[in-house]
């Protein structure tokens, strides 16, 4: 592994008088896979909202790739290679499936400056490789569960990422469909993007990752291997209680 | 796409050839005093749309920049006088400086909370044009319509005519927007703004874009009026009412596509023309709500969605409002 990709430090988020995050700190390497895990409210969602840029963090530093981008709008941290998956996903519901991937293609990937068809050529690819090809042309509001994750991963990879924030994008689907969108993760990872991954679905985070957080409460409460972070007790007790 | 373009060239110089033999035929007087009223309403629907259908930011401030247009027209006219062709570039200048500072103060508002600060702005341009003496204060301003130039015989044909050419400017300017990535990344905000963001749209600035543009165009149908009046006072030019036809007008001609609201414009205007001559100028107001009711209950996406349901059995689910 060389060296770190994304480094978060002391990363304090308060909702009014409520910490949502308290002293997060995290190094994650480029090319890693990374599992991010917590209870429900524990803060996952709102550590990965700092980081893409749709909350700010109160305190801490936020530095990609050797830069500080904890002050950065959302957009510039996308155009700098950073993109998300929704946990509820929000497609462009006026569009079709090939037009919200058409925006990112435009606006981080700068192929605005390509001919319309090149650009439509390149979303249809990304989409073939999620399997969606046969949906292009189909308005996003009428897909079907599964068929939306994908989409969200797909809007997120046409933004050309280095590293893919995948916000349970497994939540609701099959194992069948699980297996599926775990293919098509990793299939990513082989071509060197970093990917964090939130997940309640523990066979798939653990048998994804290379390395996991676990988040209670706003902090991290244990990190290590996937075999380690299962046998924590502190893990133990804030999933299953005291 | 290509052959798009071309078409809808030839279209829009057709319009203006079409304006320009109006203008010099006999046709009657009345006809291009209440031609321009109706092509007025062309250019402020199809500003608002910019931003209140594509982005879906909802506006009322249309009256706002339509006034200070007019009143920047008074101002240079009075003071210089102006020609209007530069009456008109000021008034946009200034608009849409106007559109910029208030987009500013305003954008970050969201949903029903912006539409009442841009209620507010008008009221605020109100309260400054009463109380500024030197464009006639509350009382209002008298102007002389300055000889027609050639080859128009009256002034008000002439009028008709900038106000056709205004039309295919902000027709023209819209679908430039709509159908670049400038439409794309407008209507992305509008579906969700915080993965519009995340996908690398600078929602912030593409809002002041469309804000700024949408008023100067607002300020550019302004400008002429007080030529048109002869006559200028603040109650009568900061009338919500210009703010409620035009997003009428968007609504009932569709706001997914450009020609939505020049269809509605032309509808709902030549109406409350017809009315106001045949019946009473009071129920031209009438006229606005009674066809914003019929159309958001009976076709919500406006003539080019009923257009589209004809055309095509299966409702496709595009444009949300």
């Amino acid at each position: 592994m060389s060296a770190s990709l994304l480094r978060v430090a002391q990363l304090s988020k308060h909702f009014g008088g409520f910490s949502a995050l308290s002293d997060v700190s995290v190094e994650i390497a480029q090319g890693e896979r990374f599992g991010l895990i917590g209870p429900n409210g524990s803060g996952k969602t709102t550590l990965i909202s700092c980081i893409s840029g749709s909350l700010r963090n109160d305190s801490g530093a936020i530095v990609f790739d050797g830069e500080d981008i904890s002050s950065l709008p959302a957009y510039q941290r996308t155009r700098r290679g950073i993109a998300r998956s929704f946990q509820i996903p929000r497609p462009f519901a006026s569009m079709t499936v090939l037009e919200n991937l058409l925006v990112p293609l435009e606006y981080v990937a700068h192929r605005r400056l390509l001919v319309i068809e090149d650009r439509r050529a390149e979303a249809m690819q990304i989409l073939e490789g999620m399997g969606l090809a046969d949906k292009a042309d189909s308005p996003s509001n009428r897909l079907t569960q599964v068929e939306l994750r994908k989409l969200e991963l797909a809007r997120a990879m046409a933004a050309r990422p280095r590293l893919l924030i995948s916000d349970e994008a497994m939540a609701g689907l099959s194992s069948t469909e699980v297996e599926e969108v775990l293919a098509i993760l990793r299939k990513l990872n082989d071509t060197g993007i970093t990917i964090i991954m939130i997940e309640h679905i523990m066979k798939a985070v653990m048998g994804f990752s290379q390395r996991v957080i676990c988040l209670d409460a706003g902090r991290i409460i244990c990190e290590g291997t996937p075999e380690s972070i299962v046998k924590d007790p502190e893990v133990q007790k804030a999933y299953l209680g005291a | 796409m290509r052959r798009g373009i071309s078409r809808f060239w030839i279209g829009a110089a057709a319009t203006v050839a079409l304006a320009a033999f109006l203008s010099l035929s006999r046709v009657n007087e009345y006809f291009f005093f209440a031609g321009y009223a109706v092509l007025q309403f062309v250019v402020l629907a199809t500003a608002w749309n910019i931003l209140g259908g594509y982005a879906g930011y909802v506006n009322f401030g249309t009256a706002a920049f339509f006034g200070i247009g007019a009143y920047t027209s008074v101002v240079l006219f009075t003071a210089l006088g102006a020609p209007l062709v530069v009456q008109i570039a000021a008034a946009a200048v200034v608009t849409g400086l106007l559109g910029f500072g208030t987009g500013l103060l305003t954008l970050r508002l969201r949903g029903i909370f912006y539409s009442i600060a841009t209620v507010a702005v008008v009221y605020i341009a109100e309260t400054a044009m009463t109380n500024w003496r030197y464009v006639g204060g509350a009382t209002g301003l008298q102007l002389l319509q300055p000889a027609p130039i050639f080859p128009f015989g009256t002034y008000n044909r002439m009028l008709f005519f900038v106000m056709a050419v205004l039309a295919v400017i902000a027709v023209s300017v819209a679908r430039y927007i709509e159908i670049s990535w400038i439409g794309r990344g407008l209507r992305a905000l509008r579906d969700t703004e915080e993965a519009a963001e995340c996908s690398g749209v600078p929602t912030l600035r593409l809002k002041l874009l469309a804000c700024t543009v949408s008023g100067a165009l607002m300020g550019m149908a302004g400008a002429p009026l007080p030529m048109y009046l002869s006559f200028i006072e603040p109650s009568s030019t900061f009338n919500l009412n210009y703010s409620v036809v035009a997003l009428a007008a968007a609504i009932i001609g569709g706001t997914s596509n450009w020609i939505g609201p020049a269809l509605g414009a032309i509808l709902l205007a030549s109406m409350q023309q017809i009315v106001t001559v045949t019946i009473s100028s009071e129920m031209n107001v009438l006229v606005v709500g009674v066809m914003l009711v019929v159309f958001v209950v009976a076709a919500p996406d406006g003539i080019l969605g009923l257009i589209r349901k004809f055309r095509r059995p299966r409702p496709s689910g595009s444009s949300a409002p």
